[in-house]
């Protein structure tokens, strides 16, 4: 956690979170939600210390194939069976400004929709070559990429026919705990996206497609793979204008 | 019309699913040989600075049952209350603490465990001084947005008296929920999802 981005620290407190962009707590149509979801209002409070700052991580706790999941987890030789992909964006602030230095992390199903879990039934098969997960820092310019194969659509036991669209899940850090983001990342053009409950959870269409990663074919490697774009959007942060006083204090 | 201010929209959460520990904890989830550790899974070292304890405890549901798939990460002050961050700006904080955990509740009995050590007091906004506190972020399948509280010290009665975030909760009845229980050093919290004893959740 020691090496930092070279770029001017940033002490302002989040802009406040549009609660009624993300999904509430309580989406009945998403089962699960029922029973863990606060019924209470939360505790608003203007972010302390203890939320403006966050943990770093350097770019010496990644691997070389850390964000090459056809090869993370393969045997020498041997690659994930699937369709070859790249994803790829840049993580930005709400002022449009590229947050350097973050660590994202990814996680998906295999290109049969099986995940490889302990707790995961789906009889589709496990891909020996596939572990599912990866991970990256972002550059200077907020910039990251990863290889992978495009994840299946699996069947989960929510309503008695339900199975999530193709998906990869990313865990985002920012500078500050409190930009602490998990999303997921759909695929343009695919028609389970409107079928999901977990997408709808969602209240609003345009957040819902702020989730889906278009083709972009200029990205697309001839005769390797196609590539797919997904920008991340953390929390923006105030301009420390009259009220940087964390220093004196 | 006026100037657009220019401002993206932040992008939605999601649930992190029931297989979260496959990117978070993989090596825990027997995915093997692709990281070396676990990230978050160390905080401490032989030299870190501060007391040592040990915070403990499960997240239940609106039944009263273990979460047994919930994911939770730990952010706190080192003993002198510096955070280890490129924002801290008031000094420099031990470097052989990191300020940083993450533990799955366990598969098995929904026990979640953290090895750190007790922090030092930080600054409010208007300078008055906080109670010690680790804050704490969970994420689990069924819950769509993460959600933050913060656990503070029982010990810590004039401390916690006074602190700027506790005097914000009306019902003063729900100030338990914040505050761990102690036995030696070990802390146990444990976080209620919902109903009568549903823990303070915090929008910052």
């Amino acid at each position: 956690m020691s090496d930092r981005s070279n770029s001017k620290p940033e002490t302002g407190a989040f802009f406040a979170r549009d609660r009624a962009w993300h999904p509430p707590a309580f989406s009945p149509g998403y089962k699960t939600s029922v029973l863990r979801s606060p019924q209470r209002a939360l505790l608003s409070l203007d972010g302390t210390i203890s939320e403006i700052t966050g943990p770093v991580f350097g770019h010496s706790i990644l691997n070389e194939l850390d964000n090459d999941l056809i090869h993370n987890f393969a045997r020498p030789g041997e690659s994930a069976i699937g369709e070859r992909i790249i994803v790829h964006g840049r993580v930005l602030d709400e002022r449009g400004r590229p947050v350097p230095g973050v660590l994202l992390e990814f996680w998906q199903a295999n290109a049969g929709g099986r995940y490889r879990h302990k707790k995961e039934t789906y009889l589709a098969a496990i891909d020996p070559n596939f572990g599912g997960c990866g991970r990256a820092i972002t550059d200077d310019e907020g910039r990251y990429a990863f290889r992978t194969i495009r994840p299946g659509a699996y069947p989960w036991p929510n309503g008695v026919n339900d199975w999530r669209p193709a998906h990869i899940h990313f865990s985002v850090f920012g500078h500050g705990f409190a930009q602490r983001l998990i999303t997921q990342m759909y695929f343009e053009g695919d028609p389970m996206i409107w079928k999901c409950p977990i997408v709808g959870t969602i209240p609003d269409r345009q957040a819902i497609e702020q989730l889906i990663a278009p083709l972009d074919w200029g990205n697309t490697i001839p005769m390797d793979a196609r590539a797919y774009k997904f920008d991340i959007v953390l929390r923006g942060r105030r301009s420390t204008l009259f009220e940087n006083r964390l220093e004196g204090n | 019309m006026v100037q657009d201010l220019g401002y993206l929209k932040e992008t939605p959460s999601q649930t992190a699913g029931p297989y979260v520990h496959i990117g978070l904890t993989p090596n825990y989830s027997e995915i093997g040989g692709v990281y070396e550790t676990d990230l978050g899974s160390v905080m401490v070292n032989d030299k870190t600075l501060g007391e040592r304890i040990t915070v403990t405890g499960r997240v239940l549901d609106g039944a009263g049952a273990p979460v047994k798939d919930a994911v939770l990460e730990i952010w706190q002050a080192d003993s002198a209350g510096l955070y280890n961050s490129p924002s801290e700006l008031r000094g420099a904080a031990d470097p052989n603490f990191t300020g940083w955990g993450r533990c799955p509740t366990n598969s098995a009995d929904g026990v979640f465990r953290f090895e750190t050590i007790k922090p030092g007091r930080v600054p409010f906004k208007d300078g008055r001084k906080m109670a010690p506190h680790i804050t704490v972020w969970i994420v689990a399948r069924g819950i769509n947005i993460g959600l933050h509280t913060r656990i503070y010290f029982p010990e810590e009665t004039a401390a916690n008296a006074e602190d700027p975030l506790l005097a914000r909760i009306e019902h003063k009845e729900r100030l338990a929920t914040l505050i761990a229980h102690k036995e030696d050093s070990v802390y146990t919290f444990d976080v209620h999802l919902q109903g009568d004893k549903e823990t303070v959740f915090l929008d910052i």
